[in-house]
């Protein structure tokens, strides 16, 4: 296995006296798409938002290229090359759906996304895009915010409940445009409820289970029975 | 004609206080921060300009030149030094540094330059006027609407055409969502902060040219400030350049009832309102 582009070492996380992580052990390979299951309150989040830099962690406890980010602010890892694509979309209000996709692209990080190869990507947001963006239905928001963390072209992308709260037909047409973003050579990992869809577009899954690796495996070759034992923590 | 020429005095006052609400209303929709110390930068602003336009010897108003650097900058680092550090989920650590800061810049004034009031000399512009059918307005207050409207406009175009505008407006929406596309939220509060006192500059030695001041006045210019603001309605310029001009209005419309109503007037004015729109004339749309 080539060097990992993102080794976590025995990350811990807190929120106040609440602990959310524990001693959590994750690598990715570069090109890699990793997928990361879990029940509500296992720990994906947290983990995303500690990678991002959204929370501070131990230095050392994440590393990025060989390099300690865990205690880098979110400002700083994203000028390293790292997107999220935030749980709920979270798109600016205030910004038209073009801005929305310009701020992304503000650290200037050079590759191959731009303004016009996001429009190509999903073409329904060049019709609107100097719409407010609080104008769109769900599913085209969810495009915005993709386009958004693609503008910045990431080396690795941070994907986070990208199908939650959206019709079956949206999800399906957000998922058949990963494999032309993650085609790249991008680094991803994705966060999903939907397993089906988590284990369709990635190569190894993480199960959480209350802030622990409870599985780790080939998405091809896992079982579901496995998966429900780490899921649901029976034994 | 009198009444006419009340209206329009006032109006061209509004002028003035847009110019100290600008810097106010920018720092508040950028960082949700409230400046107490705001009337007294304003008033700081106005002894840089003596200072420098007497050490220099030229009008106060090329000295601008140097006094809009020097506010922004000191904005920039006062921002980065110490507001940043007392922005939060509560609104109350900022209320009470930025009083206090209020406190300290009165008493730095006070013993650089004493409690004698003091005015800049702004030579044949202070008495010229112009001729309008039967009124006669004066060219420094026209002067003064034209840059507030100028710096409105200014300020307007910066915030919906350029890339900082649409980082500030990023930074206002979600501190958090900015922070993940590479913005630097401390910084950007920098550079807001660095603005807002670059036109608190400029409405400083305006301040100066028209009447004279002393180290305890910049309270009553926080409080019109405020209170244009609060007219206009929160996050809005154009309202704030409005609730200036109502503001001054009221004002001199008052002191032609009666000379000691001026400044009751437009309290009074601006309670009505706020009873009537809470929300100001014009908010924003999008909350």
């Amino acid at each position: 296995m080539p060097e990992p582009i993102l080794d976590i070492r025995g990350l811990d996380a807190h929120y106040g006296d609440f602990q959310a992580l524990y001693g959590l052990n994750l690598t990715l390979a570069p090109g890699e798409v990793l997928a990361i299951i879990g029940s509500n309150g296992a720990g994906k989040t947290t983990l995303l938002r500690s990678i991002s830099g959204l929370m501070s962690n131990g230095a050392a406890q994440i590393r990025y290229r060989g390099t300690p980010i865990g205690a880098l602010r979110a400002d700083q890892v994203a000028s390293l090359g790292i997107a999220l694509v935030p749980e709920g979309r979270q798109l600016f209000p205030s910004l038209s759906v073009e801005e929305n996709l310009l701020i992304g692209g503000r650290v200037k990080r050079a590759g191959p996304w731009s303004l016009s190869k996001v429009y190509e990507l999903f073409p329904i947001l060049q019709d609107r895009r100097h719409q407010a963006s609080t104008s769109l239905s769900g599913g085209q928001q969810q495009m915005v915010a993709i386009g958004r963390a693609l503008m910045a072209n990431p080396d690795l992308i941070l994907f986070d409940e990208i199908s939650l709260g959206l019709a079956p037909i949206i999800i399906r047409d957000i998922y058949a445009a990963l494999p032309g973003i993650v085609g790249g050579g991008m680094s991803a990992v994705i966060v999903e409820q939907d397993i089906s869809k988590a284990l369709s577009v990635s190569s190894r899954v993480y199960c959480l289970q209350e802030g622990r690796v409870s599985l780790e495996g080939d998405s091809a070759t896992v079982s579901r029975d496995d998966i429900s034992r780490a899921y649901f923590g029976i034994a | 004609m009198d009444w006419v020429n009340a209206v329009i005095q006032g109006a061209l006052l509004g002028g003035l206080y847009a110019l100290f609400a600008a810097g106010l209303s920018l720092i508040f929709g950028v960082m949700r921060l409230v400046n107490i110390a705001h009337g007294d930068l304003i008033v700081m602003a106005a002894y840089l300009g003596l200072t420098t336009s007497v050490a220099l010897g030229v009008h106060p108003l090329l000295a601008l030149v140097l006094v809009i650097p020097m506010m922004a900058a000191i904005g920039y680092v006062l921002q980065r030094g110490i507001l940043n550090h007392t922005l939060g989920d509560d609104l109350l650590p900022p209320l009470l540094v930025t009083f206090g800061l209020s406190v300290i810049i009165q008493n730095v004034l006070l013993e650089g330059y004493s409690a004698d009031p003091q005015k800049m000399n702004g030579g044949a512009l202070e008495t010229a006027s112009v001729s309008v059918g039967s009124l006669s307005l004066g060219l420094l207050p026209i002067l003064t609407f034209v840059v507030a409207v100028g710096v409105i406009a200014g300020l307007q175009w910066m915030f919906y055409h350029t890339a900082l505008g649409r980082s500030f407006r990023a930074v206002s929406d979600n501190q958090d969502i900015a922070q993940l596309m590479g913005l630097n939220k401390r910084h950007i509060f920098g550079l807001a902060m660095a603005l807002a006192l670059a036109v608190t500059a400029i409405g400083g030695i305006f301040l100066g040219i028209r009447t004279s001041f002393d180290p305890s006045i910049g309270g009553g210019r926080l409080i019109f400030g405020f209170e244009a603001v609060i007219i206009g309605g929160l996050g809005n310029l154009w309202g704030t350049l409005a609730g200036g001009v109502i503001l001054g209005v009221a004002q001199t419309v008052g002191a032609k009832i009666d000379p000691g109503w001026q400044i009751l007037a437009g309290h009074i004015v601006f309670l009505l309102i706020l009873a009537v729109r809470p929300n100001g004339l014009f908010p924003r749309v999008s909350a």
